[in-house]
């Protein structure tokens, strides 16, 4: 079976699903108790996946595989790789610090709530775990009903309005990827997704094949324009709504990019390779400067989401090792730092009850030790060496560079404006002199507080500084993806030209900004090597 | 042994910063000032070893992996050599005698771990910087000291001038590091590697290749020098990224001393000097790099002679000092630079030090126009500020061994610069203006501090020391509650361009000099000022001496540059001098013999020093380019963008038609899960019965 000898990954679906269940036949405080005990088991069984993983030479790509028909070609067909496995760790690293973050905050209905998240956290690791075109398809779009409830029912004033947002933006992106896996099952005669990861799709139709998965992934992303969702929704929804939304649903784009766009539609990743890098060159800069203008906490901190999603988008479609790496090192980071970031706002809205920035002011003075992990968590955003972030974007967009530099250019100019939003912000809440007297009065973190951020705190740091760690499991991983994405890659537009040229040959692709041009203008010499490509 | 060097002080930031109230005022004093001095105590060894020619090479000590990715692989690593070894004993001695300074400077202040532990971080990670054996690590310690920087200059977190200062200090450096960013990936991609060892000795075999960039094709060294030089130009202050340095004055005065000084702001010409190899294949670089070095050296100088400030015009004389270093390494003098680094970093810790007892003294009051006449009350701080200030200027007798330590460094500077020829013809021109306008403004500080009469009475920091704190001693407040002092700098500021006629007399105030742990490092470093040129220049910039010290590093020594400086035509070596000594003389007449002769100048020249004391409107400028304009368009986008276009015709609109259409928003949120589900339902009923009948 697998080299534990039980199904490990249905267990870790089957506990918070009964969890949820025993939830809702409970009283308030034994459903907060049952909720982070069951997250707590399924923690622990993540690591126990994490450290049985074998990253060996010879391991398998696919591991601890279950595989039960159902009917038809339809099963329960579940695997994980590298890829999968970190963003499972993520999911189950985040799910406790999420119930304990909403111990006191939540007191409305509080069943029904750790029942929602229970079942969230099934339906997560169903996404990364399914090996089945339509098993993903059932856990990629259900996973999404709980989140509806979480904001629609928690959420804050105009909730309605946000799960509004949330649903139809989701809708036509679902509807076309349904199609196009359909379409897809009946081309390839399976739904195994291994299988289609290597079924080569003729290039023609595999356009339309992207562009249905595109509608559905970039929305999920978010990329600009299809944004506007997010902020409302991070806005409405509670603390650790916003927390997993971030950290985990907005990562399940990501993944399907990396999952489905990438190895099963290489032709057309290369065709539409300008599309990302337009929207995410527009997305870095459009979303930082208007983060830059947010009055609302969580408002800026979703925006910045936006733009950090971004590189993740560059760097998936850099076409190399590094800068799919890097992609995945940011959905990690981003993954730990935002979800802190949010759960830094929980903390003091629970005691001011109002997000607006303004209100706040000096809470270095009265708050220091909450002041220290918000610096972290704010440094870990701006991407400083050393912490999470920094490793993934500096991957991210040194893949891209090799690229286009006119689009690692324009994305890195991302560090600038993140500086700019998050010290802003951050000198509005922590600095500056306490004039007001409820903000005096509000107490520094308490017990619960600190244990639910320094965990985070301290896999920001451990990332920063060993992101070996999390590198090695995915590294074959991606140089599959790589490898199955190289005939249709461009050359970039940097690569060197060797020895003394009589003339420095001008190219005409100036301000073009995509490898595509490079390549097309590019005249082939025995002097010309393309140098940085990926082995 | 390097190891505790460098992990030492983060080790000692640590616990302080973690202990912090805990652990209370003493034990995290004890702990960090204790930390850097063991660590300083051990590099002196080492950069001894290197000057005894110990080493034939440089060591490199791995510690651990850090990010492996494809072929790029950068370790931590600890790299050792002539090169490290010099700005080893550079942040360790200036960091160390910071650290005990501040027991004095900030004795009064509530919050002296913090402040303690910031110090050491910053000096962890300016370790890390310079023992860096890749680009990645450098770019670490370069955000590290970036992230120390940002923290202490806005130490005092109640003065939104202080927050300010701090916010720009890091967006500004990281302009700089979006360059520095760029030139490590466009090195990774030539090179394949981002060891500097290997890419330093792969670099001349780029000479001629071409490499895309921006849709043009250029130079390939063109291309990485440049841009890892906008990285130094950010961190170094140079000319177009150099508006944070006078404004992180913000910060505590030993802060000034320590990063805006002695240390971090020299991370570019490090830089510079450890990629020098790379630097010299690119002839366009090094052209840029000597112009941008010469025109800040000019620019800083000009608008430093009239500051009112005392710690403002020490920032642009840092900065001006450092375009030397620049157009030293830009000419191919690397030695040079390091050298007037080195000797740089002494006195100008100096002086900031001295400045720093001079406000404790004055009970926090900055501006000069409210000074005078001090020599007789602080007569220590008094004799090494003047220690400093001969340093600075470049005293010294040409041909001779006699001279303070900036006499040896800036000289060797400025005959390397003529000698080279070229774009060092046009620096050695503007170096040599800049020589006479810091003599004067040096002067200018000194005079207008220590001699003439009292004009303490205008103060208002005085008039609260005599009124409030009547009786006990003189400095009660001051740190406790920094966010008053904020405004009423503005408000000089402000008056400076009134004229107002200086009010005479002490107001009953009696200055006192400081305490000796913080008159110990001032003469710790006046003793590096005075002896440091005479002691060293045979190393760093004598051509045998310095072919010999220089080999054990990856510095570029150009033997050949450093002989031909020495047969420089008399009155190039004179120059100097006779700059220096019309520069004091100026100062002289204008500030202690005719003390009516400045008042007259502005007022005859107010176009010209309106534009001086208004460094240039550069401030005016950014903000009406850069900072206005990105708040404007955030606006705009997020106005007119998001809610006014996407959302409108977007979610908005189908909801209008959705409620035109049949009232089913009624249901709302159960009604939209629902749908959802319905829709979801529908399609995985059309994927099992294809999967069934098929």
């Amino acid at each position: 079976m697998n080299q534990l000898g039980f199904p490990i990954l249905s267990l870790m679906m089957a506990l918070p699903l009964a969890g949820a269940l025993a939830c809702l036949w409970s009283s308030a405080a034994t459903a907060r108790l049952i909720a982070l005990a069951i997250t707590l088991a399924d923690l622990a069984l993540g690591i126990v996946l994490w450290l049985s993983f074998d990253q060996g030479a010879s391991a398998p790509q696919w591991q601890f595989t279950e595989y039960a028909p159902i009917f038809g070609r339809f099963a329960w067909a579940m695997g994980i790789d590298g890829i999968a496995l970190m963003l499972i760790a993520l999911t189950v690293f985040l799910m406790p610090i999420c119930i304990l973050a909403s111990w006191e905050s939540v007191q409305k209905r509080v069943s029904e709530y750790m029942a929602a998240f229970l079942f969230m956290e099934t339906l997560m690791i169903g996404v990364f775990t399914a090996q089945d075109l339509f098993l993903f398809y059932i856990f990629f779009e259900a996973g999404l009903i709980p989140m509806y409830l979480i904001i629609g029912i928690w959420g804050g004033v105009n909730r309605i309005y946000a799960s509004y947002k949330f649903f139809l933006y989701t809708l036509l992106g679902s509807v076309l990827m349904l199609i196009a896996m359909l379409w897809m099952a009946r081309e390839a005669g399976t739904t195994d997704i291994p299988t289609l990861m290597a079924y080569n799709f003729d290039p023609k139709v595999q356009s339309w094949l992207w562009l249905a998965f595109f509608a559905s992934f970039a929305v999920k992303m978010p990329m600009w324009p299809v944004h506007t969702w997010l902020p409302d929704a991070h806005v409405q929804a509670p603390t650790a709504g916003s927390v997993i939304l971030a950290g985990v649903l907005l990562k399940m784009g990501g993944y399907g990019f990396i999952r489905f766009s990438l190895p099963m539609f290489p032709d057309a990743s290369a065709q539409f390779a300008w599309l990302v890098y337009g929207l995410s060159m527009v997305a870095v800069v459009y979303t930082s400067l208007v983060a830059l203008v947010q009055n609302d906490m969580k408002k800026l901190i979703a925006y910045s989401s936006v733009a950090h999603m971004a590189i993740v988008t560059v760097g998936l479609f850099a076409f190399n090792q590094a800068g799919i790496e890097g992609a995945m090192m940011v959905m990690l980071g981003h993954g730990l730092v935002s979800g802190a970031l949010f759960l830094c706002v929980g903390v003091i809205y629970d005691r001011l009850h109002t997000r607006e920035i303004d209100r706040y002011g000096g809470l270095s003075i009265n708050m220091p030790k909450y002041a220290v992990l918000f610096l972290l968590f704010t440094m870990a955003s701006v991407g400083l060496p050393g912490t999470s972030n920094f490793v993934g974007e500096f991957l991210s967009l040194m893949g891209v560079y090799q690229a286009s530099s006119w689009v690692a250019l324009v994305s890195t100019t991302g560090i600038i404006l993140g500086a700019a939003y998050m010290l802003y912000l951050y000198r509005r809440i922590c600095y500056g002199d306490l004039t007001k007297d409820d903000v005096r009065a509000m107490p520094d973190l308490n017990a619960r507080e600190i244990a639910i951020l320094a965990p985070i705190a301290a896999a920001v740091l451990w990332m920063g500084v060993y992101p070996e760690s999390f590198l090695a499991p995915m590294r074959a991983d991606v140089r599959a993806v790589v490898a199955r994405m190289e005939p249709a890659k461009h050359p970039g537009d940097a690569h060197l030209t060797a020895g003394k040229p009589a003339a420095p040959a001008t190219h005409g692709a100036h301000g073009a900004g995509h490898g595509e041009q490079g390549a097309a203008t590019h005249e082939p010499s025995a002097t010309t090597e393309h140098a940085g490509e990926a082995h | 042994m390097i190891q505790i060097i460098v992990f030492l002080p983060l080790l000692a930031a640590i616990i302080a910063g973690l202990g912090n109230k805990a652990l209370g005022n003493v034990p995290a004093k004890i702990v960090t000032t204790g930390a850097l001095f063991i660590s300083c105590a051990l590099s002196w060894p080492i950069f001894i070893s290197f000057l005894m020619g110990g080493h034939e090479e440089g060591f490199v000590v791995p510690v651990m992996t850090w990010l492996n990715s494809d072929s790029f692989n950068a370790m931590w690593e600890l790299r050792v050599d002539a090169l490290t070894a010099v700005m080893l004993v550079v942040i360790t001695s200036v960091s160390a005698l910071v650290h005990l300074y501040s027991w004095g400077y900030m004795d009064e202040d509530p919050d002296q771990p913090r402040f303690f532990a910031y110090l050491s971080l910053f000096t962890f990670a300016m370790l890390m910087l310079v023992t860096a054996n890749n680009l990645l690590q450098m770019f670490f310690g370069w955000e590290g000291v970036g992230l120390a920087s940002y923290l202490l200059i806005g130490f005092w977190f109640r003065k939104p001038s202080a927050n300010a200062a701090a916010i720009k200090a890091f967006v500004v450096n990281r302009v700089g590091d979006l360059g520095f960013m760029m030139g490590i990936f466009a090195t990774y991609l030539v090179f394949d590697t981002i060891s500097i060892p290997e890419i330093l000795a792969a670099a001349p075999n780029m000479a001629g290749s071409t490499i895309g960039f921006l849709g043009y094709r250029f130079e390939t060294m063109t291309v990485i020098c440049l841009l890892l030089f906008i990285g130094a130009m950010g961190k170094s202050a140079q000319l177009g990224l150099h508006t944070w340095l006078p404004d992180a004055m913000e910060g505590p005065t030993p802060v000034s001393a320590l990063i805006h000084a002695a240390t971090m702001v020299t991370a570019g010409v490090f830089m510079v000097c450890r990629l020098s190899p790379m630097f010299e294949v690119s002839e366009t670089a090094l052209h840029v790099v000597t112009y941008v070095g010469a025109a800040t050296c000019f620019f800083a100088a000009t608008v430093g002679t009239t500051q009112q400030d005392i710690k403002k015009v020490i920032a642009y004389s840092t900065c001006s000092q450092l375009g030397y270093m620049f157009f030293a390494a830009g000419v191919g003098a690397y030695g040079a630079a390091m050298f007037h680094l080195f000797t740089h970093a002494f006195f100008k810790a100096l002086l900031f030090l001295g400045a720093g007892s001079v406000i404790h003294a004055m009970h926090h009051e900055q501006d000069m126009r409210y000074y005078g006449g001090l020599r007789r009350h602080i007569p220590i701080t008094f004799w090494t500020m003047m220690a400093g200030t001969l340093a600075i200027t470049g005293v010294g007798i040409p041909g001779t061994l006699f001279g303070f330590a900036g006499f040896f460094s800036k000289d060797s500077i400025l005959e390397s610069a003529f000698a080279a020829g070229g774009p060092g013809t046009f620096a050695f021109f503007l170096g040599v203006t800049a020589a006479l306008l810091t003599s004067f403004y040096s002067w200018r500080l000194v005079f207008l501090t220590f001699y003439g009469q009292p004009r303490w009475a205008g103060s208002e920091h005085i008039q609260h020391a005599v009124h409030d704190t009547h009786g006990h001693g003189h400095d009660d407040h001051a740190h406790d509650a920094p966010a008053d002092e904020g405004p009423t700098h503005d408000d000089h500021a402000h008056d400076a361009r009134g004229h107002h006629a200086p009010v005479t007399g002490t107001a009953g105030y009696h200055p006192h000099e400081s305490p000796w742990v913080m008159l110990l490092p001032l003469v710790v470093l006046t003793v590096g000022a005075v002896f440091a040129g005479f002691a060293f220049h045979h190393f760093f910039i004598d051509a045998e001496g310095g072919e010999h010290f220089w080999h054990a590093s990856t510095l570029f020594f150009d033997e050949h540059l450093m002989h031909a400086s020495h047969e420089v035509p008399l009155w190039v070596k004179w120059s100097p001098f006779a700059v220096m000594a019309t520069g004091l003389l100026v100062a002289w007449l204008a500030y202690i013999k005719n003390t009516d002769w400045p008042a007259k100048f502005t007022a005859q020249f107010y176009v010209l020093y309106q534009f001086l004391l208004n460094k240039w409107y550069f401030d005016e400028l950014y903000n009406a380019v850069f900072v206005k304009p990105a708040f404007a368009i955030g606006r705009f986008f997020w106005k007119a963008g998001d809610e006014g276009t996407i959302d409108r015709f977007g979610p908005n609109g189908l909801a209008a038609l959705v409620v035109a259409g049949g009232k089913v928003t009624r249901r709302l949120q159960s009604g939209y899960v629902y749908s959802y589900a319905l829709v979801m339902l529908l399609g995985l009923a059309a994927a099992i019965t294809w999967a069934i009948t098929r």
